[in-house]
């Protein structure tokens, strides 16, 4: 059998590559970035046990690098697909990450380095040197230069101290052109574009954020190192509102609920408690959708001091340019008004939005890929609809087993 | 069997700047008597790999100590033919990286790590992996609702050949029950016809799959690649399973549960969907929905059953297409409609007809011929008096549970249970991890969910089902240690059927015989070694992981005579988790203290009293372990390493008391993988602990 393609390096795509190959099958895994993780490694913990995804990911990557079987390529995209199943021919595409295969991780390059760029693995919170390692887990372990602010020879500073002729500032693009036997599309996910939301003035305050970007500020690689400051004064935030479906559930945006917003705030309300515990945290929500076993993870929730789950949709979030405070317009059916509130934080749960870009693949309306493909193409994770980590590690292990069918 | 090892040195990574290699290479191969050594400053590059390469070539070099980085990184250059051992020690990150460059502590501990290295590598076996004589590539799939007949499509067009065994007469399960069913994408305007049936049309046409009906299993014995399955009459033998043995719907105990059983017209949502199957949907002009019947509700189920929302929505439209002008009402708490079921939430909120409350229950009773419910409605924040012809409780899901599979295994019939019934363990990372290699749950055993969710569900199972086949045909394991080809062994000799091993290990990998004696299945085993740190008699052990390969390392540790200027504290290091968070602070910058001594454990479960000893006769100050979180929210990778760690803590302070030892001369610490400044801080504080017990009186003897 021809090796199967996976597309994707996200947890959904790692389940898959590993799933197949620890079934005896060749599995040829690509991702646009230079590591493996996607967005959970980007994540500072999981719910509902709060744990790091490092976790769970540095197992899949000790599982890919004990298997002979997967050939990781990172920096590389599908470009082309004909064919059929059995017999695809695909045509890959790799930019280049200017640093091979021969680079020990050792560092010496960023010591050296002159140019600092923002730090995008950290959703742009902090810096890091032109030439760079993604973030300390990072699989494969390789620095990086990112080209857009690289000052290429001219500067030449890392390739005269690196002693293991890693760095080539004058590589090229490479094109390949492969057969497989089925392709696994788990291109994944991003978040929703908050600055589209009117009235909730994203782009207004440093103070307002992501709930992606807020994963970031509870790490020690945000601002704060560890600790939760507000991002415009590094003061720890006394209260931090919540918005839920900003962007989801909402004709305007994006009409579907996107699955895991709800769990994702429960989890960094706890995150807060924990780490802030005399801060006020009200979490503005339509329904609370926690299903299954999760509702024990609501029920902890819910007992935790200082937490307030509101029902009622947040319709603005001004800023007062003077002070720099924010206020939320909630409504809160429960106590029938309408409040004005003041907080030194909010946090927009924002969903998820397919970043499926497979050539020839029919979509739905909202742009996820149908389940329904060309026979020998299978959709699998945030790819076809949204989900959580638990259901795309599913997604992922049930699109292994089609994929290998003849 | 003596080995001809050749020591390889790096002083790349900045290695070099901090030790100086030759000088490491003088001391150690008068020591060690290796038959070559070697400093190279890039050992990973193709030239440092040429030298070894050599050497193996033509020195006969059968086993590498490759003092470098350590494993995990630059794995694929350090890997050589089959039949040579490698071990690698990580002087860059452990040593180099983390301490005073060029100076007396770095230099003993560089000197200690590679004198580890080398009574390990010296006492290692090469692995040859346990292979059955005979594996079954056949797959039992246990029940045959959704999940069970689509886990045996998926098989059978895999290849493999399925045997379904349903305890019912016909395939199907509940959802051959209901009438329609929600659609799995846009448009959903419409229901569509139950799935269920084309399942069962193709299983029934697959020549692959044999289908057993009004079957139960007498018994299961064996292992992955070998499981016989006694069904009443027969006897098949199959190499791996998928368990989708369903659910049933909540009967509370008591009789005050909604007026069910007391007012005719409240019935449950299975009942109502009986009735409308039977074609037999009562005209009414009002019907009330209660959701959460049983479900989020302490006194009953205290977990969500995920689907009912969903099913109520359906419903509310079955009476709506046959019964225009009813009215219908539901009330709910949250309604759940995840992902694109979203939209078919919206097509029935759209109907003017259909009243969502959000609200409370309080008290319902017969008032003539219709039913008084009153509700507390949190919207309007009043009291609401519904009077309605008919009430459906929107009843969960109980999981029929595992126990039917009849497993012989000692350590029970059925699958572990997480919580609630539901038989799972790692559900974020892993959830088709099991504690049964070779078997797994599929569908509405091990979760609520519905009917796309099930069939998806299944497809995973049976993906891992064949992996397993596919594995022990490898004679490897599988997750989390994958390909590992190493399993127990058992030197019963000496063994006292003390059954510690047989209810220690997570996996069931050990039965009895009627004496007590364990009976090992290396299949089931995922190689964690719990066995290998249970075992007061030292009788497990594994070719590359062993009580005797541990005790060398330990032993070959130099342990100074003074201690004020040199304390040596032994460090057990979990490989899951603790090790990459010890190699990141390193990575990170930060010191590691230079009187510790780092020896890596697959599990902290795995750690054997006869280490501890070892370590304090030898003249180690103190043990600190470190390993993943126990506990409900547990991160061990092997389910209760970190637990039985803490349990045998009794064991060690016994060992301590024994040797009159303080009790603090053992300390167990637990850290998540990100938490590189954590598993510093620990070492640290305990190395000012030691400080303050002072030396270990055995260092003079």
């Amino acid at each position: 059998m021809k090796p199967i393609l996976v597309i994707g390096g996200g947890i959904t795509g790692v389940t898959a590559a590993v799933e197949l190959a620890e079934t005896g099958k060749e599995v040829i895994l690509i991702e646009k970035k230079s590591y493996l993780g996607g967005k959970v490694i980007q994540m500072h913990n999981y719910f509902p046990k709060l744990c790091p995804p490092a976790c769970g990911m540095e197992i899949n990557f000790r599982r890919i690098k004990n298997n002979s079987r997967i050939t990781v390529m990172t920096h590389t995209e599908l470009a082309a697909v004909s064919g059929k199943k059995g017999a695809f021919t695909v045509n890959l595409k790799t930019v280049s990450r200017y640093v091979n295969d021969l680079c020990t991780a050792c560092g010496e390059c960023v010591a050296i380095c002159p140019v600092e760029r923002p730090d995008s693995f950290n959703y742009n919170y902090g810096l890091t040197r032109a030439i760079y390692l993604p973030h300390p887990l990072a699989y494969p372990q390789r620095y990086e230069i990112d080209d857009n602010f690289c000052e290429g020879e001219s500067c030449g500073k890392c390739v005269e101290i690196c002693k293991y002729d890693a760095i080539d500032l004058n590589a090229k693009p490479l094109e390949k052109e492969i057969e497989v036997h089925s392709i696994i599309g788990a291109t994944g996910w991003e978040n929703y574009d908050a600055s589209k939301i009117s009235g909730l003035n994203y782009n207004k305050s440093l103070d307002i954020v992501t709930n992606v970007e807020f994963e970031i500020l509870l790490s020690d690689k945000g601002p704060g190192e560890g600790k939760l400051v507000r991002p415009s004064d590094g003061k720890p935030p006394k209260s931090i509102a919540f918005v839920q479906c900003a962007g989801s559930r909402d004709e305007n945006y994006l009409p579907y609920c996107s699955a895991v917003c709800c769990s994702a705030s429960l989890k960094h309300a706890l995150n807060i408690a924990d780490m802030l515990p005399d801060t006020k945290v009200s979490i503005h929500y339509v329904d609370l959708r926690v299903t299954g076993r999760n509702e024990d993870f609501l029920r902890r929730v819910e007992e935790t001091k200082n937490i307030e789950l509101v029902k009622g949709k947040i319709a603005r979030v001004d800023v007062d340019p003077e002070s720099n405070v924010l206020y939320v317009e909630a409504e809160n059916i429960a106590e029938g008004l309408k409040k004005k509130e003041a907080v030194d934080m909010v946090v927009l749960a924002t969903g998820i939005v397919p970043t499926a870009n497979i050539p020839g693949t029919i979509k739905n309306d909202d742009n996820f890929m149908l389940t329904n493909q060309q026979n020998g193409i299978y959709p699998a994770g945030c790819a076809k609809k949204p989900m959580d980590v638990s259901t795309s590690v599913k997604d992922g292990t049930a699109a292994a087993l089609k994929a290998m069918g003849k | 069997m003596t080995k001809n090892i050749g020591i390889y040195i790096c002083s790349g990574c900045q290695i070099g700047n901090s030790i100086d290699t030759n000088k490491l290479c003088d001391r150690m191969s008068g020591e060690l008597n290796p038959v070559v050594m070697h400093s190279h400053k890039a050992l990973c590059s193709p030239d440092g790999v040429n030298l070894i390469q050599k050497d193996i070539a033509e020195k006969n070099i059968d086993a590498c100590l490759v003092a470098a980085c350590g494993t995990g990184v630059k794995d694929d250059a350090f890997r050589f033919d089959n039949g040579v051992l490698t071990e690698r020690v990580n002087i860059r990150e452990l040593v180099a990286w983390s301490m005073d460059p060029l100076c007396e502590d770095t230099d003993m501990a560089a000197d200690d790590y590679l004198r580890m290295g080398f009574a390990g590598l010296d006492s290692t076996s090469i692995t040859t992996p346990f292979i059955l004589d005979e594996i079954s590539e056949e797959i039992l799939v246990v029940g045959g609702g959704v999940s069970g007949l689509s886990a045996a499509i998926e098989g059978a067009e895999a290849g493999y050949r399925i045997h379904l065994i349903e305890k019912n007469e016909r395939l199907g399960g509940w959802a051959s029950k209901w009438k329609k069913q929600i659609p799995f994408d846009e448009p959903f305007e419409d229901l569509i016809d139950p799935v269920v049936t084309d399942l069962i049309k193709r299983v029934e046409e697959n020549e692959l799959i044999t289908v057993y009906l009004k079957s139960g299993i007498e018994k299961i014995d064996g292992q992955p690649g070998e499981f016989v399955v006694k069904l009443n009459g027969s006897s098949i033998k199959v190499g791996s399973i998928v368990t989708a043995a369903g659910w049933r719907p909540y009967k509370p105990d008591s009789k005050d549960f909604y007026g069910l059983g007391v007012i005719p017209n409240v019935i449950t949502s299975v009942e109502l969907e009986e009735k409308v199957s039977a074609g037999k949907l009562p005209k009414v002009e009002s019907v009330l929905f209660i959701q959460c019947a049983g479900s989020r509700d302490l006194e009953h189920l205290s977990y969500c059953s995920s689907i009912c929302c969903g099913i109520s929505l359906k419903q509310a439209k079955y009476y709506r297409d046959e019964h225009p002008d009813a009215i219908i009402y539901i009330l709910y708490k949250d309604i759940r409609t995840i992902g694109f079921l979203e939209e078919f939430y919206k097509e029935v909120q759209d109907d003017p007809n259909i009243i969502f409350i959000k609200g409370e229950f309080e008290t319902i009773q017969q008032t003539g011929d219709s039913v008084e419910v009153i509700v507390q409605d949190k919207l309007l924040g009043e009291q609401l008096t519904l009077n309605v012809e008919q009430v459906v409780l929107a009843t969960g899901m109980v999981p029929n549970g595992t126990d039917d599979l009849k497993l012989g295994y000692r350590l029970g019939e059925g699958l572990p249970e997480l919580k609630y019934e539901f038989p799972d363990s790692h559900f974020i990372c892993f959830p088709y991890e099991t504690r049964r290699t070779g078997i797994y749950a599929a569908g509405t055993v091990r979760a609520p969910m519905d009917i796309p969710s099930s069939m998806d569900d299944a497809g995973g199972a049976m993906l891992k089902a064949i992996q397993t086949i596919e594995a022990s045909k490898r004679g490897e394991a599988v997750h989390p240690r994958s390909g590992d080809q190493s399993y127990p062994e058992l030197y019963l000799e000496r063994c006292t059927d003390c059954k510690r091993c047989t209810e220690e290990c997570p996996f069931g990998t050990y039965d009895e015989t009627s004496s007590g004696t364990p009976v090992v299945y290396p299949n089931r085993c995922r190689r964690c070694g719990i066995c290998v740190g249970s075992c007061p008699e030292r009788v497990i052990s594994f070719a590359d992981y062993s009580i005797n390969i541990i005790s060398e390392k330990i032993k070959a540790v130099n342990i100074p005579d003074e201690f004020d200027e040199k304390p040596r504290v032994l460090v057990f290091v979990c490989e899951n988790d603790a090790m990459p968070a010890l190699e990141m602070a390193a990575r990170e910058k930060l010191s590691i203290n230079p009187y510790v001594r780092v020896i890596s454990v697959r599990c902290l479960g795995s750690i054997n009293r006869v280490w501890i000893s070892d370590a304090l006769s030898h003249g180690f100050d103190g043990i600190l372990q470190i390993g993943c979180k126990p506990g409900d929210n547990y991160q061990c990778h092997f389910i209760h390493g970190s637990e039985l760690t803490e349990q045998r803590s009794e064991i060690m302070e016994e060992t301590l008391s024994t040797m009159m030892l303080e009790p603090e001369r053992i300390m167990t610490k637990f850290v998540e993988i990100t938490d590189y400044k954590g598993i510093i801080d620990h070492i640290d504080e305990y190395m000012e602990e030691i400080e303050l017990i002072g030396p270990n009186p055995f260092k003079d003897i």
